[in-house]
């Protein structure tokens, strides 16, 4: 029997010729991750459990970014502690305020992660790094606080998914389209614990940003991870990373058979997909914006570990070019990482969300976890370029988060309302 | 071992957000987070329950973000086990590491309403329902996952692994 992308990278691992789903194998990780939330409870772990030695500080990756810049002294007092920790161990990978942004934007970025590898990460987005063809999926506090320890983790090998996309995007189309589309079909729970794998000729002709995005969203599904096939465009985004640059480390890359198995498998044509919105609550809730009735809204966040790549936020800047957000509204642009932010600010692409009256924000998750930097008030309505629309998700019980592209998340912008590029 | 308790029913998708919101994810100390458990699904939940109940959930329970304070909070609630027809994953695994008892039973899930007295017979692997009367076979657990449990969580087997 063949195997599936995700089989043939645990089995690689594991030392083992194949593995079969429901196997549990311990496996070496190539990098263990946390944000500062997941990596507090982490460190408060391996403190308990007296270990003051992790396995290897270079394969640990801490980036502080749910709270940061520090939002109030409890954020503070956790940042201060996990940069106490990546001194004390010489973390080779912490991201301090400033020279990261959000993880999931910041470690494909730098070439923490490379493909053919296994990364846990103490946060469940995790999944974005798989547009690299690598497995890469999130786990809890405890779960990181064994890696750093042990250097290992236990893995249930997971059915996969296969997803085929096929034909010619539509204008104002993209990834997070897909992916919304997908969930709209799937269902939330409808990849639980599966590794979900994209295929098909449509990522020929979108950027790698369309990958993270919707890798990033695997976990919206349910699935333990999401991966990429390898191809040209990955390799030259990989290998014009920094860290590739400087040391040319080697990397593996992993291709499914021919006759691997698929619990799950979807064709989708996507000429006749149009944008798309999820509604609340639900990731799930998914409807084409055009059916979307009058729905008046008072905040706009574009950006963020799902959608705040260089290209997510060209596609904004050229809806809002020349135009206005509508006079009662807020919107917050929030680039992936630092380095985005240099290069928005070099193009002149800053300038843009900055003369159409948003807010050109740092690298934070902020406002997509209800932390800070445009919390929701009562009631309040939001489009949102991220990944979670849960009740209360953004700030207050009563707030809706409505989640769509970043093109129909800068014409709501101008509008005042829920609509298409198409509408302007 | 043999668990009882009396049940707080759920629905379908209670998602990690409702479980413990954002706005307290910078929390580490368990008595801290035992005062918000539930606090976004339902206000009073802490006023409901008792040491030792059983929260049944039906679909997905725990899904969403990997925030392992949410289960930390359930079983700092003092909720004494979590039975539901199917888990997120990240869960799932997350209650195995803190040795929060989680069991998987879509019959029980379906015959089950609230503030039904449960007994869960850990290593028979039986559920039986007293309110309503019913016995519910629940998935047994893989080889390794019991050897987690046994050892009452991760933290016994990375001792072990690390060779203390
Ligand atoms: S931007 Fe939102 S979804 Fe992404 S890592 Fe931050 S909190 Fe999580």
């Amino acid at each position: 029997m063949g195997q599936t992308i995700a089989e043939k990278i645990i089995a690689d691992h594991a030392g083992l010729p194949t593995v079969v789903p429901g196997q549990i194998v311990n496996v070496p990780v190539d990098m263990a991750m946390a944000n500062e939330l997941s990596a507090a409870l982490s460190i408060k772990e391996l403190n308990s459990w007296g270990v003051d030695k992790v396995f290897d500080p270079r394969k640990i990756c801490l980036v502080p970014d749910h709270f940061t810049p520090n939002k109030d002294l409890n954020a503070a007092a956790i940042a201060t502690t996990v940069r106490a920790f990546a001194q004390k161990h010489d973390v080779r990978w912490y991201f301090e305020v400033g020279r990261g942004g959000i993880e999931h934007a910041v470690l494909p970025e730098e070439g923490v992660i490379l493909p053919g590898q296994i990364m846990v990460g103490g946060d469940s987005h995790t999944c974005t790094a798989g547009a690299l063809n690598c497995l890469a999926t999130g786990v809890g506090s405890t779960d990181i606080a064994c890696a750093w320890a042990t250097g290992e983790v236990w893995l249930k090998v997971p059915t996969s998914a296969a997803l085929e996309y096929t034909g010619k995007l539509r204008p104002h189309v993209y990834g997070k389209d897909l992916i919304l589309y997908t969930l709209g079909d799937l269902g939330t729970p409808g990849a639980t614990y599966m590794s979900i794998e994209y295929f098909g000729d449509v990522f020929d002709n979108l950027p790698l940003a369309d990958r993270f995005t919707m890798a990033n969203m695997a976990i919206e599904a349910g699935g333990k991870c999401g991966i990429f096939r390898f191809d040209e465009k990955t390799k030259d985004f990989v290998e014009a990373t920094p860290r590739f640059i400087a040391e040319r480390p080697a990397y593996h890359t992993f291709a499914p058979d021919a006759d691997a198995a698929y619990a799950v498998s979807r064709k989708y044509d996507v000429t006749h997909i149009e944008p798309q919105v999820a509604c609340p609550f639900s990731p799930d809730n998914v409807k084409p914006v055009s059916e979307i009735e009058d729905i008046k809204i008072d905040q706009v966040v574009i950006g963020c570990c799902t959608n705040g790549r260089l290209e997510d936020l060209q596609r904004a800047a050229e809806i809002l070019r020349g135009r206005q957000v509508e006079k009662h509204v807020r919107a917050i642009i929030i680039p992936g990482s630092q380095r985005i932010a240099r290069i928005a600010h070099e193009t002149g692409l800053s300038n843009i969300f900055i003369d159409a009256g948003c807010v050109f924000s740092t690298s934070t998750c902020g406002p997509c976890i209800g932390g800070h930097m445009g919390v929701l008030d009562a009631d309040e309505v939001c489009v949102s370029t991220t990944n979670r629309n849960f009740r209360g998700r953004m700030g207050h019980l009563t707030s809706e988060v409505y989640l769509a592209n970043t093109a129909v998340a800068a014409a709501s912008a101008i509008m005042g309302r829920i609509g298409s590029p198409d509408e302007l | 071992m043999i668990l009882k308790g009396r049940v707080y029913r759920v629905g379908d998708n209670i998602n990690t957000d409702v479980i413990m919101p954002g706005r307290w994810c910078h929390l580490t100390d368990e008595a801290e987070l035992a005062k918000h458990c539930m606090e976004d699904h339902d206000r009073d939940f802490l006023q409901k329950i008792k040491p030792g109940d059983i929260i049944v959930a039906d679909e997905n329970f725990g899904c969403g973000s990997s925030r392992e304070v949410a289960p930390l909070s359930i079983k700092a609630a003092g909720i004494g086990a979590i039975v539901a027809r199917t888990y997120a994953r990240i869960f799932y695994r997350n209650c195995i590491n803190i040795g929060l008892p989680i069991f998987e039973s879509p019959a029980c899930a379906a015959a089950t309403g609230p503030d039904d007295g449960l007994s869960i017979d850990v290593f028979g692997g039986k559920i039986i329902n007293h309110t309503r009367g019913g016995e519910f076979a629940f998935a047994p657990f893989p080889e390794f996952m019991k050897t987690i449990m046994d050892k009452g969580g991760l933290q016994g087997w990375v001792m072990e692994r690390l060779g203390r």
